[in-house]
């Protein structure tokens, strides 16, 4: 995907959010450290652009959920979670970059389990690239990508690596 | 960078990024704190023993409620209840530590070092809470953890440190973390617990604690250790009071922005006057809250990688 199949699923999934969520005041773009913290904040704008609406963007870090603390010999940076409290009555929204096993849902879902009880948590993709572990699906998906398991999905964003815009599969 | 380590030690072998990971880490453990739920599941199934042999209450209760909050098993062993006093060598008492399937082993010993033979014997994380007057690496994590989040930065500070430097592990956490991130230490005492053999550490070394206040970003006031003390090293209490304690008096010359510390417990009317440890620029208390964050982020770290 190049820069504007990323801008245009994304404008799309942003449409998607608008149509399901009547009040939009009430819902929160939590987004996984890195990507998905960019991704939520483009996610927002485009709402804000399209519907004219408030919309709330959050971090929401899943390292210390996850459940394969302890099985790595090297552990990446924790980053803080910051999201608009209380959570009671409202709509999170997980934004990620890829989905893959679906593991990194599931750790997000118990991290926000532990700032309250939203009245519903859905997720949304940039990329679905199959091979799910776990009951998870997602509720919003830029764009769906057939893999083999031994391939890998790379996203690129401006802000973050530097580079063009750019979801790259990279074979063997 | 990632992390890779499974003891801490000292800070003396870090590197100033490993310095800034786990204070970073140490902030997104502060955040779990104000969560409806403070508890997440990272060590869940993995079981800590705070060996202490040598007594201490806030480091190990700081530990424990570190681990507590990280969903790690927490057992206690205190040297007067453990084998050691039947003559069990250390070594021989941390394998059957390990024999019951400990991940990480919090040790406190009077001899430097001990920590290190440890680490060096054993699969399981060691965490040095404090060695003899070597380290007591996470009381210096917290400290600079501290006074990053109060100043913004650690480059640059001028951070004097008073006290009994000579027998102090805290001491040394503080100056070898603090210079590699570039802070100015000196260190203030008199000349038989402050020597100037320091100055090979690469901090200055005053006697006069009034030349040293007034350019102080940060006053970290070490505890006058009654039980450690010699006749040969210290005069007296009242002395030390005169000469060094941080009177009210004193404190009038510290610029209005400068950072009080203390690691605590406080002898009120030593080292520090009762008004100036309960007065707005000091961040004791500050410091026994992060003290929690970075030990989360440390057993975070070290137990969580695979060995």
């Amino acid at each position: 995907m190049d820069a504007e199949a990323i801008r245009r699923a994304l404008r799309r999934i942003a449409h998607e959010i608008i149509e399901q969520n009547t009040d939009l005041k009430s819902v929160v773009l939590a987004g996984i450290p890195l990507r998905g913290v960019e991704i939520a904040q483009r996610l927002a704008e485009f709402v804000r652009e399209v519907a004219k609406s408030k919309i709330e963007t959050g971090t929401i870090d899943v390292a210390m959920h996850r459940d394969d603390v302890g099985t790595r010999a090297e552990l990446p940076m924790v980053h803080a979670s910051k999201l608009p409290l209380p959570l009671e009555g409202r709509t999170v929204i997980i934004v990620d970059d890829v989905l893959f096993t679906g593991r990194t849902a599931r750790a997000a879902l118990d991290a926000i389990s532990s700032f309250g009880r939203p009245a519903r948590i859905q997720l949304a993709a940039l990329v679905d690239r199959g091979h799910r572990e776990l009951p998870i699906r997602a509720d919003y998906v830029g764009k769906n990508l057939p893999t083999a398991t031994r391939e890998q999905i790379q996203v690129r964003l401006q802000q973050i690596d530097n580079e063009p815009d750019a979801v790259w599969l990279l074979k063997e | 960078m990632n992390w890779n380590r499974k003891d801490l030690l000292g800070l003396r072998e870090l590197s100033a990024d490993e310095i800034n990971f786990v204070l970073e880490t140490a902030d997104a453990f502060k955040q779990v704190g104000t969560r409806e739920i403070k508890k997440v599941p990272a060590l869940r199934g993995k079981t800590l023993i705070n060996f202490f042999v040598e007594p201490s209450t806030r480091t190990r209760t700081s530990f424990e409620l570190a681990a507590h909050r990280l969903s790690a098993d927490v057992i206690n062993i205190a040297a007067s209840t453990s084998s050691l006093s039947k003559g069990e060598t250390l070594k021989d008492t941390a394998r059957n530590l390990e024999a019951l399937h400990a991940d990480i082993l919090v040790l406190r010993h009077s001899s430097a070092g001990a920590p290190q033979f440890l680490a060096q014997r054993l699969k399981s994380s060691v965490i040095n809470a404090g060695d003899g007057a070597h380290e007591h690496p996470t009381q210096g994590l917290l400290d600079i953890y501290t006074i990053r989040e109060k100043r913004g930065k650690i480059a640059g500070l001028r951070v004097a440190i008073v006290g009994d430097i000579l027998f102090s592990r805290v001491a040394r956490s503080n100056i070898f973390g603090l210079t590699k991130l570039g802070a100015e230490v000196t260190l203030v005492g008199p000349s038989t617990l402050v020597p100037r053999e320091f100055e090979k550490l690469g901090v200055k070394v005053s006697h006069k604690i009034e030349n040293v206040l007034p350019e102080a970003d940060v006053v970290n006031l070490l505890r006058i250790q009654h039980e450690r003390q010699r006749k040969e090293y210290f005069p007296g209490i009242g002395e030390y009071t005169t000469l060094f304690g941080l009177t009210k008096e004193r404190a009038k010359l510290l610029k209005p922005d400068c950072l009080i510390m203390h690691p605590g417990p406080i002898n009120r009317g030593v080292e520090i006057d009762s008004e100036v440890a309960d007065g707005l620029q000091s961040v004791i208390l500050d410091q026994v809250t992060n003290g929690l964050a970075v030990r989360m982020a440390v057993l975070y770290l070290c137990g969580g990688i695979s060995t």
